[in-house]
């Protein structure tokens, strides 16, 4: 931790358990996170990083433990929580036969008004503007990650969480996706960030969850 | 008011961006109408072709092949979007999943289920079928169809998590579909003889009603299983 956190908790997880078939991923998982705070979870390979991720947005129920979102259990508290919610997961979400204008529109069209100014403004500063009219099965690795980034920042979403975006990004990409969230938390934004690597991120306060 | 799009908008969004993947592969779309059609036709050239024989299996040669076509359909309808983790994102928007999956279904049902009940004035012909009990006929698949693509639904929700779901699936839905077949071949023989098919139509749209209001709540429940 960098510095000490202020306002009322907004994302909470109480004690949470997850097994899968025989094994226990993880146990007695409890952390708090306020506006403008990035939790940066690590761990080795296979020990539920990314089933954490998903129990956090209510993918997964775990075997014990609950998850609040602004004091509300979020099973109870749904269609609140997931419009706050962007979730960029190891699979891009894009579909192959449409532009990533198009997978855009529909994705984001289902959470919020959408205006093509936001939209264009999301894709220039991820670099798409000029590939934003070809189908998402001839852009690159790293091109569609840019997609799903572009989703985030055009989703206005106060959580972010994001497994391990920088996976097939090049130097610049790594650097925007500091950016990125560096000006989210300002903006008072949450981030939940699973990844490998250490982040850049200056502003806001920062933790570390260890797990395995 | 919300501060997400309504129903509605979330209802057309989702039903638009499907019908546009399909006609981006329309060859793949079109399988089970080319089954449907291929079956029906191919029976008139196997049997002898004499019209009193073809005329006898008519409805029960339609209506399994109906059947079928939608059986073949049923696999693929949320496969792709959960292999490719759409299904995920539509899982965490924060429209209700059994409306979005209600959405996809009907764009399912407009690319496989009606071209069957548009096909088959031109089956039946094939098939001898007298020309009075073709509007019957195309009335009973349409209230029928929609029920085969809506059951087939639940059931793909349910076995789309498992890695080979489809000898499962048709055993799943087979049970369930049987009374649309008994009641539609039924429709299809009573309007052959001349009787008034009023009591099985209503039958089946009420089958269809149920259908529509159970199904989408089932659906969304299965998916979150698979999901988990």
């Amino acid at each position: 931790m960098t510095a000490t956190a202020a306002g009322p908790v907004l994302l909470e997880g109480r004690d949470l358990e997850l097994w899968r078939g025989e094994t226990r991923l993880f146990t007695k998982v409890s952390f708090e996170l306020r506006a403008g705070e990035l939790l940066h979870i690590v761990g080795p390979n296979g020990c539920g990083k990314t089933s954490l991720l998903r129990v956090l947005c209510g993918l997964t129920l775990p075997e014990t433990g609950d998850v609040y979102w602004r004091e509300r259990k979020i099973s109870r508290n749904r269609a609140d929580f997931h419009a706050s919610l962007c979730y960029l997961g190891h699979r891009e979400s894009l579909k192959a036969d449409l532009t990533a204008e198009e997978n855009l529109v529909f994705q984001l069209g289902l959470r919020a008004w959408l205006s093509k100014a936001d939209l264009h403004a999301a894709l220039d500063k991820v670099g798409l503007t000029k590939r934003r009219h070809v189908p998402a099965r001839s852009l690159s690795a790293g091109q569609k990650r840019r997609v799903s980034l572009a989703k985030a920042l055009a989703s206005g979403a106060r959580l972010w969480v994001l497994d391990e975006p920088y996976t097939n990004l090049d130097v610049a990409g790594r650097e925007l996706v500091d950016q990125m969230m560096s000006e989210h938390l300002a903006r008072d934004g949450l981030v939940l960030l699973v990844a490998h690597q250490a982040h850049g991120v200056a502003a806001g306060v920062t933790r570390r969850l260890e797990l395995g | 008011m919300n501060e997400w799009p309504g129903l509605g908008t979330a209802f057309w969004l989702q039903l638009t961006r499907d019908l546009r993947l399909a006609f981006r592969h329309i060859g793949q779309a079109a399988n089970p109408l080319m089954f449907f059609v291929m079956v029906t036709t191919l029976f008139p050239l196997a049997l002898s072709p004499a019209p009193e024989l073809l005329q006898a299996i008519a409805p029960g040669v339609i209506w399994v092949s109906a059947l079928l076509a939608s059986l073949l359909a049923a696999e693929s309808l949320f496969r792709q979007d959960v292999e490719d983790g759409t299904m995920e994102q539509l899982a965490l928007s924060p429209q209700p999943l059994s409306l979005l999956l209600l959405a996809k279904t009907t764009a399912h049902w407009l690319m496989t289920g009606l071209p069957l009940v548009l096909m088959a004035p031109i089956v039946g012909h094939a098939l001898f079928l007298p020309g009075d009990a073709v509007p019957e006929t195309m009335l009973a698949l349409l209230l029928a169809t929609p029920v085969l693509s809506l059951a087939g639904a639940v059931m793909a929700a349910l076995t789309v998590g498992l890695r080979r779901g489809g000898g499962l699936l048709s055993l799943l839905i087979l049970p369930i579909v049987m009374p649309v077949l008994i009641f539609g071949a039924r429709a299809t023989d009573m309007a052959m003889q001349g009787l008034d098919v009023g009591g099985v139509m209503y039958l089946l749209a009420a089958i269809l009603l149920l259908a529509v209001s159970l199904a989408p709540a089932g659906m969304a429940a299965a998916m979150r299983i698979s999901l988990d």
